[in-house]
């Protein structure tokens, strides 16, 4: 068996409204080492998300298959799919997708509060992750009282605190000014340095791209090139 | 998730729309105050009226005499002069579902004392009649077997005809009364019924051994009535056939023959009107729990647009890993702390409300512990079926959709 993370295998997406069919995955074949950073590229429209939300277990592919861990992701169902997002998986989005009227620490528990784990355990965790992201000390303020950075900071916490092997990041840097952008990128950086984790981030900005080790290109559901930084 | 953390989240959701909560609520906690208003209503009804029945008497029979037939004339009922004091002997001796039987004579009778007089009924039974028909004695004692074999002239009177012959106050026991101009001797005084039969005051009743009714009142020798007491309830049925077969012996009646005398038992009455007041809670209750139909509605519609407003929300914790499974019982969850707090305050309103009704409309009204249990499950019910569409439309939606909805 291959250690890679992530295996492709002709992944085909196909959307279906009403008669018409839009081919947004075209049979991308894709592998993904432990620790690596790699950075997806492309114009809207290339299919970058959809290949996100499979690579999440947010969707399934219409043919192809999927290996996470050298398991067949595609022929999870529902509830199998949710545990993976639950134990394997972190996401990082544009929007910062946060539940708006409620503290910091809360949003960092949200993945725990599906898990067996007790409530002093799971605020000691959220506290540790947000350390980690340098947000200690502003546990308790509330979404709307952050920043943008801060409030990306605080999802990459709560991306963090179940350990995930898998963070994703879809245009983290996209609503932030470039300075905080950077910081955020460093926070990247740092997670996939020091704690070896494997970090997958679209983005269209090739500045940010730079950070990563591997960008790859796609266009129209395929991909189209790749790149290794040094 | 676990359970507390459930019913948290569910508290810290619904706490963040507090006046729209609040409303929601107010639907149920009309719907189950009226249920249980509504149900105490007609259970009071229902009790008055039982002990009404109770103050008649206990498992009550009347045997009475029937029409008599001469020559083509029929006469009235109670004209069959075949009903006699050893009849009821029979009765009390050889029905084993009877506990007491009374002989029973009655009239109406001019009675004096001293510059007061009073016209009332006398009725003359045994001994045993106060066990009978629940009379008890407030004052003196009541006559005795003997006192009814020598056809004594004492009596007992009722409170009303203590009120008309006595001033305040005074002591009629020991007291010499006329009753029809015959001297009779006051050794009792009977406690009020307090309840009365519309336009029948059972409190206006003198007392007397049936003999000395009989004789010195009436010159008769047969009886109007028995009055009889079965041992129990559920026995009343079978007290009444066995005294229809002694008496059908006892008077010679042939198999074909109708019976020179009828039963009345007040099992049936009672339970006719015990049946029509049952009818009247359950026609009460049912206009109510339509309010609380509506309360379940208005659950529904919320939490609708509660789970539109939340698409994100949902979205967000299903990309973090929350099955369909806890997104449905996170809804369904506040629907039912919804209904459950509505039942709750609703309970206390109901009861609130019943009391005010006996306090200002001067109903009687019973709540009784199974009304409350019922709407509280009712409540709980209407929370689960009117919360589970809702729940179920945020479990179904399709996490990619759900991030991107704005």
């Amino acid at each position: 068996m291959d250690n890679h993370l992530v295996k492709l295998r002709e992944i085909v997406k196909i959307y279906r409204t009403g008669e018409t069919e839009l081919k947004a995955l075209k049979g991308i074949n894709l592998d993904v080492k432990p620790g690596d950073f790699l950075a997806v590229m492309g114009p809207s429209g290339s299919g970058k998300s959809t290949l996100m939300n499979i690579i999440g277990c947010l969707d399934k592919p219409t043919s192809g298959k999927y290996f996470l861990e050298g398991k067949e992701i595609s022929k999870y169902n529902k509830n199998q799919l949710a545990l993976i997002r639950n134990k394997k998986i972190g996401f990082v989005f544009q929007t910062f997708n946060l539940l708006p009227r409620t503290t910091a620490l809360e949003n960092v528990e949200l993945p725990l509060l599906y898990t067996k784990i007790s409530g002093k355990r799971r605020r000691e965790l959220a506290r540790k992750a947000l350390a980690q992201v340098g947000l200690a000390g502003r546990e308790n303020h509330r979404t709307n009282q952050l920043s943008g950075g801060e409030q990306q900071r605080v999802a990459i916490a709560r991306a963090l605190i179940n350990n995930p092997t898998l963070i994703l990041a879809d245009e983290p840097t996209g609503n932030l000014d470039t300075k905080t952008g950077d910081e955020i990128l460093e926070i990247f950086k740092n997670l996939n340095k020091n704690k070896g984790i494997t970090i997958i981030m679209v983005t269209h900005d090739p500045h940010v791209a730079e950070m990563a080790k591997r960008i790859i290109y796609l266009r129209d559901g395929e991909i189209v090139d790749e790149k290794l930084n040094i | 998730m676990n359970f507390l953390k459930i019913i948290q989240v569910a508290f810290r959701a619904l706490m963040r729309n507090k006046i729209r909560s609040f409303l929601t609520i107010l639907g149920i906690i009309i719907g189950v105050g009226s249920v249980i208003a509504m149900i105490s209503i007609g259970q009071g009804a229902k009790s008055s009226v039982e002990e009404r029945f109770q103050s008649l008497g206990t498992n009550l029979l009347f045997v009475r005499a029937g029409s008599s037939y001469s020559r083509g004339v029929r006469g009235g009922m109670g004209s069959v002069t075949s009903l006699t004091a050893e009849d009821a002997e029979a009765i009390q001796e050889k029905c084993d579902a009877v506990k007491y039987a009374s002989p029973t004579v009655s009239t109406r009778a001019q009675v004096i004392y001293r510059n007061k007089n009073w016209n009332t009924s006398v009725i003359g039974c045994n001994e045993y009649y106060p066990e009978i028909r629940n009379w008890t004695v407030e004052l003196g004692t009541f006559f005795t077997r003997s006192h009814v074999k020598i056809s004594a002239k004492v009596c007992l009177l009722g409170q009303t005809v203590v009120e008309n012959l006595f001033g305040e106050g005074e002591n009629p026991v020991g007291k010499i009364i006329r009753v029809n101009r015959i001297p009779f001797t006051v050794i009792g005084v009977l406690a009020e019924k307090g309840e009365s039969w519309g336009w029948f005051d059972q409190d206006d009743v003198i007392l007397a051994p049936y003999t000395t009714v009989q004789k010195r009142l009436l010159g008769i020798n047969h009886l109007r009535s028995i009055d009889v007491s079965a041992v129990s309830f559920e026995r009343m049925d079978e007290a009444e056939q066995q005294i229809t077969e002694l008496l059908r012996e006892r008077h010679k009646i042939g198999p074909y023959e109708e019976d020179d005398f009828f039963i009345r038992n007040m099992s049936e009455i009672s339970r006719m009107a015990s049946e029509t007041s049952n009818m009247m809670t359950i026609f009460l209750a049912s206009i109510a729990s339509v309010s609380l139909l509506v309360g379940g509605i208005g659950i529904m519609n919320i939490m609708l647009v509660s789970v539109r407003e939340r698409i994100r929300e949902i979205g967000i914790r299903m990309s973090v890993g929350a099955k369909e499974r806890d997104i449905l019982f996170q809804f369904l969850t506040e629907a039912i702390v919804l209904s459950v707090i509505g039942g709750l305050i609703g309970i206390i309103i109901g009861i609130v409300g019943s009391r005010l009704i006996s306090h200002f409309a001067g109903w009687s009204t019973l709540v009784s512990p199974a009304s409350i249990f019922i709407a509280f499950i009712f409540s709980a019910i209407v929370g689960v079926f009117f919360g589970f569409y809702p729940a179920y439309k945020a479990s179904k939606l399709n996490p990619i959709e759900a991030l991107r909805y704005e």
